[in-house]
């Protein structure tokens, strides 16, 4: 159903997917969201470390928090003290864009557009969301990254609508491999590519919470179970690891801590959706040694 | 708790049971969610019909909607019990 190959990096250099005729002559940034039906499962992780990554790359990347009313982004980014206008100021035209986007302490390429936190989610409009994702392509960004609220209410159904790529965020759980199926469901009807007819928002998997011992003894679904479950390429594959919440705790997405493996996990993941082809790391159970095996550790 | 946990059959890989599980209620709800919304209903109600005469279980249903060429076919199958049981009972017991 989709194009195995990624290839943001046609955004880089100029207009990428021509299928929208309205806004040809103007570069258009490639939006992609951050999306998984279920909630707890890790898109506000992911999308903060897709976007660092993307940005770490070269791209103009801007992430924004789709979560009216619950803001989160800006705390993982690390630039919670520094929202002042949010994205339902910009849509409702009560600041401009520029003085609501966030640029990043560590990447100048990388810019938050915060969630309102007061706002009821009726706030956000189809019509207000391209705009700003219009202007941002004006403004020369690369790649959009939309962080979608939990559920399939307006926050999340806004979030796709205007996506030409799709990380569904997957746990390998019963319950987040079935919402995530209805959201792959939504992503192929309601959005507007899917209207459109032609190719669609092309989907890829991102497995996150991976723990390979429980895998390896059966208590977890395996990258193949879900693969085959739900029809999809992986596009990465991120273990358990401390290194989540102690980069959530300092607001450093966790993609900083190249020591993590969930930190490795998402440059692999980063860079395939760039195109590059690389070997699924974190996958493989490490082998205990007898006495750890005895004494736990 | 004990020592006689360690010698305690461990439950069998449930995550091949929830690949199974998952891969049958997907694709289930595939095929529901491209199928016309009165089908629910109608099942519900024929299932209530049939129960007037037979015990079928609510599960003995089967409904599919296939293309033919340029129309729909609505196919429906019906399981019926082995030995059938008084109906009208199972039916008071129903709307109980």
């Amino acid at each position: 159903m989709n194009d195995p190959k990624p290839s943001i990096d046609e955004a880089s250099d100029g207009p990428a997917p021509a299928s929208n005729p309205a806004t040809e002559d103007t570069p258009l940034a490639e939006v992609i969201v951050v999306t998984s039906g279920k909630g707890g499962v890790g898109k506000t992780t992911t999308s903060a470390s897709l976007a660092m990554g993307l940005a770490k790359r070269g791209k103009k990347v801007a992430v924004i928090d789709f979560d009216v009313g619950l803001r989160n982004l800006d705390l993982i980014m690390g630039c919670e003290r520094r929202v002042v206008y949010d994205f339902v100021n910009v849509i409702q035209g009560e600041c401009t864009l520029k003085q609501a986007l966030i640029k990043d302490k560590r990447i100048d390429t990388l810019f938050v557009l915060a969630a309102s936190q007061t706002r009821d989610k009726d706030a956000l409009t189809k019509e207000g969301v391209e705009r700003v994702l219009k202007e941002l392509g004006d403004d020369g960004f690369d790649i959009v990254i939309c962080d979608s609220p939990a559920g399939i209410e307006k926050g999340a159904a806004l979030a796709m609508y205007f996506a030409d790529r799709a990380v569904v965020v997957v746990n390998p759980e019963v319950s987040s491999v079935r919402d995530s199926d209805r959201i792959l469901g939504l992503l192929s009807s309601k959005t507007r590519r899917a209207e459109q007819g032609g190719a669609g928002v092309e989907q890829h998997l991102l497995l996150t919470r991976y723990n390979p011992e429980r895998v390896a003894n059966g208590d977890m679904m395996g990258v193949n179970d879900v693969k085959e479950i739900l029809g999809l390429e992986v596009i990465g594959v991120v273990p358990e690891s401390e290194g989540v919440l102690t980069a959530s705790n300092s607001g450093v997405p966790v993609i900083l801590d190249e020591a993590s493996a969930a930190g490795q996990a998402y440059a692999d993941a980063v860079a395939r959706l760039c195109g590059e082809t690389l070997p699924m790391r974190f996958t493989q159970a490490q082998k205990k040694g007898f006495l750890s095996r005895m004494f736990g550790g | 708790m004990g020592l006689f946990d360690l010698f305690r059959a461990r439950p069998k890989n449930t995550a091949a049971l929830a690949t199974e599980r998952l891969r049958i209620i997907v694709l289930q709800e595939r095929a529901a969610s491209g199928r016309p919304d009165y089908l629910p209903m109608l099942r519900r109600e024929l299932l209530e019909v049939i129960r007037k005469y037979v015990n079928v279980d609510p599960d003995a249903i089967d409904i599919h909607v296939t293309r033919e060429g340029e129309g729909e076919v609505l196919e429906l199958s019906v399981a019926l019990p082995e030995k059938p049981s008084a109906p009208p009972a199972a039916v008071a017991s129903d709307e109980a």
